[in-house]
């Protein structure tokens, strides 16, 4: 369990970090967003795994640690305000400067680093 | 009520950013002016009350709802933290009243932004707990992502981006790094997790120590330390000059961090991770020391040369903060003061020397003639000595002050020559910045555009932070002895674990 759960996380960090360093919003708002589902599920994992385990004492022999379901709870309520907010600027961003790429302009090779995509 | 004091700074600037949203205060412009800048104001007495009580009492530890330490949260109201709380709802009064000259009607919202932005700050300032610093710091963010957006233009929306972005993946990693050190050490309290660093073993003391390292990568994005200050220039010069004023304190929370958590948690005793960061924020500080001070001689206006000034200041406290004695953290609690309300004043300068400069507004070459060249003259005058470090102004103490705190530093014969190289950089750009400013401009001055004369709120503003600079040089001697009282507190491992984790026992 502990080598699936693991892979899962680092397989989420690695896609997540990849689309962070494309150059388009679209691609950076998904990385962003696999990127905190990866620290949800590690925040998670801090209280150690494991099956059949009450949060609550007295129900089961061994008991989880219900500390870390607290903090994802307030890290998934944190990262989905944040996203909706990265998600609004980016098509401002659109809207303002013409094109999806982060720094606001093409890299071209051709014409002048300025020139603006046609809407 | 006065056993609550220490929650108020926190509070009132909440009830604040609600009170401002809601009818009648949020559809009524001048009522909403009156109320936000009386509210500040009331944020600003409290910090003062709570400022007066630790002075007689000593360290406030608050346990919200009255959980105790290792198990609830615990606000700490210890002299560094009551101080930076105080400097803080200043900075709020401030700005407040400054942007009610009109800045506040280019966006919706801004009054209660600033007070959610407070709200953060000071919530950062004052929790004893790493987990909720993680909150307050995504309060005080998202707070500050509106206030940048605030009535901005295209190069604004890009600046923001980034900005946003970059601090998106900085709070990704401080949840890494919160898990693993919990993972870890069992705690999130920062009195506690102090108390189990110094008994790990093995290979946890590896994983305590990526953990570390990995807040050190969040607070050196948040305080702008080289390779991560790049973000800084552009966001803090396309945001408005009151905003960019407010952000002044924003880079020390960074900086405040990092001196609690490589203090106290990973600090003198903390076993085999005893100052495991110092090595990397000496040479990191140095490096981003040198970078302000090439930005400084490379800015081409005001508002970008002021943000490279924030950056050295962050370089040169970062600097004090590893080298972990008491004599350079009561230095650094001096100059961070100092640092905080002279940026602060010059941003808010630089926007009124623009509005009078017409198009040309704050760029530094030669142009239309400031409107009333006295007035902004001198505020400009005793800024830039002040922030230059010139006798007899506050920032002269402060930088005697470090230069003998670190004299004893492992490589303060690094430190010394580049700092005073970096100080006379520093001198070169503003005074040059400031003669071309004042001095060079065209003959015909008279240009179609009315030029904005300085509104009485603006000046009473500017007037308060410019005043700082000499009254921190008048009163040296106290707010050096509190400063000394502040980092010995810091600094005092015992007494600050028995005292946080006593409470309600």
């Amino acid at each position: 369990m502990e080598l699936l759960y693991a892979s899962c996380v680092g397989l989420l960090v690695s896609c997540g970090v990849f689309l962070i360093l494309r150059s388009r919003t679209f691609p950076i708002v998904l990385g962003l967003t696999m990127f905190s589902y990866a620290v949800n599920l590690f925040l998670f994992s801090s209280g150690r795994l494991s099956i059949n385990n009450a949060a609550v004492l007295g129900y089961s022999t061994e008991y989880a640690d219900p500390l870390p379901q607290a903090l994802v709870l307030t890290a998934i309520v944190i990262g989905f305000a944040m996203t909706a907010f990265v998600v609004i600027l980016a098509i401002r961003g659109r809207t303002d400067l013409g094109t999806d790429h982060v720094d606001g302009q093409l890299a071209d090779k051709n014409s002048d680093n300025n020139k603006k995509v046609k809407v | 009520m006065i056993q609550h004091l220490s929650f108020l700074p926190i509070l009132l600037p909440m009830l604040a950013g609600v009170l401002l949203l809601m009818p009648p205060l949020g559809t009524n412009k001048s009522n909403r002016r009156v109320a936000s800048v009386v509210l500040s104001i009331f944020a600003f007495a409290a910090s003062l009350a709570l400022l007066l009580k630790v002075q007689a009492d000593g360290t406030q530890v608050y346990a919200i709802g009255d959980w105790s330490a290792p198990f609830g949260i615990v606000l700490v109201a210890d002299p560094l933290s009551t101080l930076l709380v105080c400097l803080t709802t200043l900075l709020g009064v401030v700005c407040v009243l400054y942007a009610s000259a009109g800045d506040d009607e280019k966006g919706d919202f801004f009054h209660p932004l600033v007070h959610f932005l407070i709200l953060g700050v000071n919530g950062a300032f004052l929790t004893g707990d790493v987990f909720n610093l993680f909150v307050f710091f995504e309060v005080l963010l998202i707070a500050s992502y509106s206030l940048l957006m605030h009535g901005g233009d295209k190069k604004n929306t890009r600046a923001a981006l980034h900005y946003v972005i970059l601090n998106l993946v900085g709070s990704a990693i401080f949840l890494i790094a919160l898990g693993i050190l919990y993972g870890v050490l069992g705690t999130l309290n920062m009195a506690d997790m102090a108390q189990k660093v110094a008994l790990l073993q093995g290979d946890d003391v590896f994983l305590a120590k990526i953990g570390g390292m990995l807040l050190l990568v969040v607070f050196a994005l948040k305080g702008a330390l080289l390779p991560l200050h790049l973000w800084l220039p552009n966001t803090y010069a396309t945001a408005m000059p009151v905003v960019a004023a407010l952000f002044a304190i924003m880079t020390k929370v960074g900086v405040y961090s990092m001196m609690r958590v490589y203090t106290l948690i990973f600090g003198d005793e903390a076993g085999e991770l005893t100052h495991m960061a110092q090595s990397w924020l000496w040479w990191l500080a140095l490096a981003t020391i040198a970078m302000g001070a090439v930005g400084v001689l490379a800015s081409k206006d005001l508002r970008k040369l002021i943000a490279n000034l924030v950056i050295v200041s962050v370089g040169t406290l970062v600097a004090l903060v590893a080298v972990q004695t008491v004599e350079a953290s009561a230095a650094a609690i001096y100059y961070l003061v100092h640092s905080t309300l002279v940026t602060a004043a010059l941003f808010l300068l630089a926007d009124l020397i623009g509005r009078q400069r017409g198009d040309i507004a704050d760029k530094i070459s030669a142009g239309p003639a400031v409107a009333q060249p006295r007035l902004l003259g001198t505020c400009f005058l005793i800024a830039a000595i002040a922030v230059i470090g010139m006798p007899p102004l506050s920032g002269f103490i402060g930088k005697v002050w470090l230069l003998k705190a670190t004299l004893n530093a492992e490589y303060t014969f690094v430190f010394w020559p580049l700092y005073l190289l970096a100080s006379l950089a520093i001198l070169v750009g503003v005074s040059k910045a400031g003669s071309t400013v004042f001095w060079h401009h065209h003959a015909k001055v008279t240009e179609e555009k009315t030029q904005e004369l300085v509104h009485p709120a603006q000046l009473v503003a500017l007037i308060i932070l410019v005043s700082a600079a000499p009254l921190m040089s008048v009163f040296a001697g106290p707010l050096s002895e509190y400063a000394i009282g502040a980092a010995n507190q810091l600094h005092d491992f015992n007494h600050n674990i028995n005292l946080i984790l006593s409470r309600g026992q």
